[in-house]
């Protein structure tokens, strides 16, 4: 008998794909289920976002950035606020900062949500998944309270916020802490102890620490792979050197340490210790008017500014450039999503087509991160 | 042959063409209603409401989901083998209607009676595999390619340990009728094939076994009909819908048709095997219920609680891995299935 003749076969994973989270496309060289190369190709929802921001005032690319990485817009908001602050040197209430880092933690929480339930999606439970969007519901409520918004909400404004909290915030943020706990043990229970789930996610696309920070790989997806590094802790900003809380590292509880597992199960860990900063955060914040910082024209003089900070996706960074003018000269953003997937290829190879599902779940990308 | 239709109508042509109406109409109720049973069953799981919009509770909303599907245009791709992509959904259909044959649904009513009922089951609902493995072959896509390909590895693997949990019973039974099989459960919960079987005292050795055999056979079959946790055929995450990402309208609804209607199979083929088909679970403490109408009424809840129990994991579980769920079929359960073989065998010589 002549011998078989067997080829690679190319698999076009995307653009529109369930579980490539967006628009993403992968394209996969695969020897029989085996994945021998993943190749990512990007740019299916490039909106110009650096481009765009040369053509509009300082406070007029807030609500670009909201649509960065839609999820998440608080802590874009936040992240791009405090670089122009810094431009512009002004310090802003107390009052602003308490309110910034509880809806930095809140929107952390709902971002952390949507990674668990979409990762449960992903191996195939599709209830874990309305669970978590019905938590993720209560929070976005609290920002609908507050500025009306649920998604993408330009409420924090150069030098203060659009809106000050109403004291109907505060109780149903309280309920929210309280609600929480119980509701995350459940989804533990239901997911991430499920026995499938761990032979699904354990071992699979192990990352190790040195790889991880050789890729600039950061945020849970780091933290998974065992390496204690949390810029609120690292490189505080705002007020976080005010709260206690833990970095939440992957241990190998399940699998071993840089598996998916570990990355996945460190958002969980991760939700507790934001609900500890919103504890302590809620009940001292102090009096304060939120607007009275905020310029009439920002106008910074001419220079640079670099603030990172620490969003649920990882390290999300601006670099703002200023002529003087209006306008900023040039933002660069420095997307966590982005970096994070560029590992994907190293870590996928030998595996099989669902755990590559599997493993790029685990990096809780977000595609308007991404391409920006 | 013990059915009520010969007795009605004699032994005649017309009896041969009425004994399978009810039978179709029972399964093409039963796969309208399964699915907006599952509907259901998904959303109290998920503390959703479900379709509530037609009728009350959404009665019709498969009906008029089935009428839209008719009226829709069936979309066959250029690539795809035309004559193959055609004729898939209906082998699969019928090969799991065929298997409908040898369903005992009471005492009085079976389609054919066969001394070679169970083997012929799994004969002919595993034909369905050449179905699958054609409307993916013939799709001509990748994503369809590796659907089929995982459906005949799964389903061929699978096979085996549904056949050896089987053939327990049948070796305590020593008939493959499903009839009989089901005759000889009379008298009770305790004489089901679950708990042993009729027997003495001594059967409470096999109770053990044949719990396990239940379950396994069971899993098996779940894995047979492409379930969650096991349907890595359709495996929405990874390849979207497999065999069933090319077909469109009437063609993709006898896929669904026949994973419905499988699902029922399947149950009743347990239910026969081991949860006393037909039989009252009281015995003969209320005659009443016993009864050929009431027959049915047991066949059908029986069956219909196994076919909750389908959708309650799907709606619970995530789903193995291709590589697991051959470790767990080649490793486990046929390993298990053989000790159980061996013990079944070693309490009939010795009893």
């Amino acid at each position: 008998m002549a011998e078989l003749r067997t080829e690679e076969m190319i698999l076009n994973m995307g653009p529109q794909h369930p579980s490539t989270h967006g628009v993403l496309r992968l394209v996969l060289t695969l020897n029989g289920e085996i994945v021998e190369e993943v190749k990512p190709v990007l740019g299916y929802l490039h909106r110009c976002f650096e481009k765009h921001a040369e053509a509009m005032t300082y406070p007029q690319v807030i609500p670009y950035t909201d649509r960065m990485d839609y999820l998440n817009a608080m802590s874009n908001e936040l992240a791009y606020v405090l670089a122009v602050e810094k431009l512009l040197g002004i310090e802003v209430p107390e009052r602003v900062e308490y309110i910034r880092v509880i809806m930095a933690e809140l929107q952390r929480i709902a971002s952390h949500l949507v990674a668990i339930g979409t990762y449960g999606n992903d191996s195939g439970a599709m209830t874990p998944f309305l669970y978590c969007f019905m938590d993720r519901e209560k929070v976005l409520e609290l920002f609908e309270i507050v500025c009306g918004a649920r998604m993408l909400y330009n409420y924090i404004w150069v030098g203060g916020l659009s809106h000050d909290i109403t004291p109907e915030f505060i109780t149903k943020t309280k309920e929210l802490v309280k609600y929480l706990r119980p509701r995350m043990k459940m989804i533990n229970n239901l997911l991430s102890y499920n026995k499938i789930f761990i032979e699904r996610t354990a071992k699979i696309g192990i990352l190790p620490p040195e790889v991880a920070i050789n890729a600039g790989v950061s945020g849970p997806t780091l933290r998974g792979s065992g390496v204690k590094y949390d810029l609120r802790k690292s490189d505080p900003y705002s007020i976080y050197n005010k709260f206690d809380f833990d970095i939440c590292v992957g241990t190998g509880e399940r699998g071993v340490v840089g598996d998916c597992w570990n990355r996945y199960i460190v958002r969980a860990y991760e939700i507790e210790q934001s609900l500890r900063i919103i504890e302590q955060a809620i009940d001292s914040i102090p009096e304060g008017d939120v607007q009275s910082a905020v310029p009439k024209r920002v106008k910074p003089v001419a220079g640079e500014s670099y603030v990172r900070t620490e969003s649920p996706k990882g390290e999300l960074g601006y670099y703002i450039i200023s002529d003087g003018s209006l306008n900023p000269y040039r933002v660069k953003a420095r997307s966590p999503s982005f970096c994070n997937i560029s590992v994907i290829n190293q870590i996928s190879r030998g595996h099989m087509i669902a755990d590559v599902v599997m493993i790029l779940g685990s990096f809780d990308i977000v595609l308007g991160c991404i391409d920006r | 042959m013990g059915n009520i239709f010969t007795q009605w109508f004699g032994d005649n042509l017309l009896t041969y063409i009425l004994i399978p109406v009810p039978i179709l109409i029972y399964v093409l109720v039963f796969a309208l209603y399964a699915v907006l049973g599952e509907r259901k069953v998904s959303a109290w799981i998920q503390n959703r409401i479900g379709p509530n919009r037609t009728d009350r509770f959404g009665l019709l909303q498969t009906i008029l989901d089935t009428l839209k599907l008719i009226q829709k245009e069936i979309i066959i791709p250029n690539r795809t083998d035309k004559l193959f992509f055609r004729m898939a959904p209906y082998i699969v259909f019928t090969s799991v209607f065929l298997g409908y044959a040898v369903l005992p649904f009471s005492s009085v009513y079976i389609g054919v009676d066969m001394n070679l009922g169970l083997f012929y089951f799994f004969a002919i609902t595993s034909l369905g595999v050449i179905g699958v493995l054609m409307a993916g072959w013939s799709s001509n896509n990748k994503y369809s390619l590796f659907g089929g390909m995982r459906t005949v590895a799964q389903i061929v693997s699978y096979e085996i340990p549904t056949a050896l949990s089987a053939i327990v019973v049948v070796m305590l039974a020593g008939t493959l009728s499903m009839q009989k099989l089901a005759e000889l459960q009379a008298g009770g919960v305790f004489n089901w094939f679950i708990f042993g079987g009729p027997g003495s005292a001594i059967k409470i050795f096999l109770i053990p076994i044949m719990v396990v055999s239940t379950v396994i056979l069971f899993m098996s079959t779940l894995a047979e009909t492409n379930r969650t946790p096991f349907d890595l055929t359709e495996a929405d995450s990874e390849l979207v819908a497999g065999v069933h990402v090319d077909y469109s309208g009437m063609m993709f609804a006898m896929f669904f048709l026949a994973e419905y209607a499988q699902m029922f199979a399947v149950s009743g083929v347990v239910t026969t095997l081991f949860l006393g088909g037909w039989q009252s679970p009281f015995g003969n403490l209320i005659p009443f219920l016993n009864t050929p109408v009431f027959q049915v009424f047991w066949f059908l809840a029986k069956g219909l609680f196994l076919v909750f129990v389908q959708m309650w994991l799907r709606w619970t579980l995530p789903r193995v891995r291709i590589d697991q769920l051959m470790t767990m079929c080649w490793k486990y359960l046929i390993p298990i299935t053989l000790v159980n073989l061996f013990l079944v065998g070693l309490y009939i010589i010795l009893t």
